[in-house]
């Protein structure tokens, strides 16, 4: 099992290398996004309540979730298209057990996050990020990234898997984008104006797990940021991997 | 059901899908050990939903089989053990080189870590791409990713191989190529190969014996020599040596059996008997004072079977799928 895992996620990372595309953009668009939301949007720390002294401090939050997205697309393309090709049913006629296949190809999808979120934290230092969490928030700041990515990823996995083609999964990154975009990405929920736009803040799942990552950075560290952080994002990932895997035992059918 | 090692038996193996499409309707198949089987029929005759229950990718809806010993509903994973199986597209990943795809393979199938690149390596060798093992699948033509398939599914040394369609686009030169390895295969390792094919010369050229699927039914079996000998009627092509003793020259072969189409210049009859028909067409023709420049005897072939077996000609059929605009 374990000589499958790490071959399945050999090859889940070698896919990526090869395919530029699905690097750059997972890296360099969150910045430039960062960059000129940081640079556009500072006023707002001047707002009564807003918790930062620098727009950065509270935008850099956002990469580590649309990194999280790019890793929804990956997963579930790479998937998608192994349906496609017939990479799938070579699969199924080895040994291999299900688990290697989706921890496999989760695991390289992860890899891609963890870079990509080491090199936010660089560029954030570069930039002069105020990190109030100390070295052990950096730890743990990685940890709650690494889990949002796994359950963004877990669930492309789910749609490339039970689709079987890889422009079904793209359909889906507009409405990832729009979850997004529709939670506390851009303002504390408190300072959001409209009613409407509040409330949906305050029910999209993507606002904690912004604002657990955030807290990270703001404020040091935050109990209840944290609790509904990593809690959004534990049980984001168990619902999405059980789906997965629901979606795998369907697809990969053998006696 | 008598049990063999190497082989496979079938029994009644029927295959439903939604819509109440019956793909495979009650199959009876003995494959023996080491034989190359071949199964041939038309587009949608049957023959890969055959291929991927007897590889377990697909549970039958009723019947039973048993491939290498080995039921292939309760013992799935034990019939995988003993298979390889290139099924109809060369499943590979365009990413990846012909070698990091053995690697993957060897270690997917249980090969020991140091077996493991040294195998890759020689069945990279047999098929002819140590060449092009480092290059990315992407770029290899038809007949390479062809044999890439084949490699893989030869790592663990499978008793028991299944080849569907396995030489379908392939170029003539490709195609011979492929026609030689599984050849190797059957007689000299002693794999047992169940190959599928629409193309008649594939099955006349590998097959010890061959079945005919044709909806879902198996409407032939046999050795490709005892199926022509069962319709048994050789076609006589005849051109005479002048045009205008045509007419003349057909008269005397419609005696000895009934026109078929010929090329053109020639008549052509099918012999309403076998090969000693033929001192008596030349003694009609010479008693009708008839010179003649070509005088060819055709043996059936095995689009003659499928047309004696089904009312409809194979070729004509894969002509016509293969002129649909994909």
């Amino acid at each position: 099992m374990r000589t499958q895992i790490y071959e399945m996620a050999r090859r889940s990372v070698l896919q990526t290398l090869r395919q530029p595309a699905l690097i750059i953009p997972p890296i360099v668009f969150p910045l430039i996004m960062m960059a000129i939301n940081t640079g556009g949007l500072n006023a707002a720390t001047n707002l009564p309540g807003f918790p930062a002294d620098t727009y950065l401090d509270f935008a850099i939050a956002v990469p580590f979730m649309q990194c999280a997205l790019f890793a929804c697309i990956n997963a579930g393309a790479a998937l998608a298209r192994d349906v496609e090709t017939g990479f799938l049913k070579r699969l199924a006629m080895t040994p291999m057990q299900r688990a290697a296949l989706l921890i496999g190809q989760l695991g390289g999808v992860m890899l891609v996050a963890l870079v990509s979120a080491l090199i936010y934290l660089v560029v954030g230092f570069a930039a002069g990020m105020d990190f109030e969490a100390g070295p052990a928030g950096i730890l743990a700041l990685i940890v709650l990234a690494l889990l949002i990515s796994l359950a963004f990823a877990a669930l492309g996995a789910f749609v490339g898997l039970r689709s079987g083609s890889g422009e079904t999964v793209q359909g889906f990154f507009p409405l990832f984008f729009v979850l997004l975009f529709l939670s506390s990405m851009s303002l504390p929920r408190p300072l959001i104006e409209q009613d409407w736009f509040r409330f949906i803040a305050t029910y999209n799942p993507v606002s904690y797990m912004i604002e657990g990552v955030r807290s990270f950075i703001i404020f040091g560290w935050d109990g209840e940021a944290l609790a509904l952080g990593f809690g959004v994002a534990i049980i984001g990932a168990a619902a999405a991997i059980a789906a997965a895997s629901s979606a795998l035992r369907t697809r990969l059918v053998r006696t | 059901m008598q049990i063999l090692p190497n082989g496979i038996e079938v029994e009644g193996l029927v295959r439903d899908f939604k819509g109440g499409v019956r793909a495979v309707d009650g199959i009876d198949l003995s494959v023996e050990p080491g034989e190359i089987y071949g199964f041939l029929g038309p587009n949608g005759a049957g023959k890969s939903t055959t291929v991927l229950m007897l590889t377990t990718l697909l549970p039958p809806t009723s019947g039973t089989a048993r491939v290498a010993g080995h039921d292939i509903v309760k013992e799935g994973a034990q019939v995988r053990m003993a298979i390889g199986a290139a099924l109809q597209e060369a499943a590979l990943d365009g990413l990846l080189t012909g070698r990091e795809h053995m690697r993957l393979q060897t270690a997917l199938q249980g090969i020991p870590k140091h077996e493991r690149q040294q195998r890759g390596d020689d069945l990279l060798e047999r098929v002819g791409l140590t060449d092009a093992a480092d290059r990315k699948v992407r770029g290899y033509s038809g007949g390479m990713k062809r044999r890439l398939d084949l490699a893989l599914a030869l790592v663990h040394h499978p008793r028991i191989l299944f080849l569907d369609e396995p030489t379908t686009g392939l170029d003539p030169q490709s195609r011979a190529d492929m026609w030689q390895e599984v050849a190797r295969l059957a007689h000299e390792d002693g794999v047992t190969v169940f190959l599928t094919t629409q193309y008649l010369e594939e099955a006349d050229a590998l097959a010890d014996r061959i079945a005919i699927i044709d909806h879902g039914k198996i409407v032939a079996r046999g050795t490709p020599a005892s199926l022509k000998a069962e319709i048994g009627r050789p076609t006589l092509e005849v051109e005479p040596a002048e045009q205008s003793e045509r007419d003349a020259v057909d008269e005397v072969l419609r005696r000895f059996g009934a026109p078929v189409t010929a090329r053109p210049g020639a008549v052509a009859v099918r012999l309403t008997g076998a090969v000693d028909q033929l001192p008596g067409v030349i003694r009609a023709l010479d008693a009708e004072s008839l010179t003649v420049t070509d005088f060819r005897l055709h043996a059936p072939t095995l689009d003659d079977v499928f047309l004696a077996k089904t009312g409809r000609k194979l070729e004509s059929e894969d002509r016509e799928a293969e002129a649909v605009p994909a």
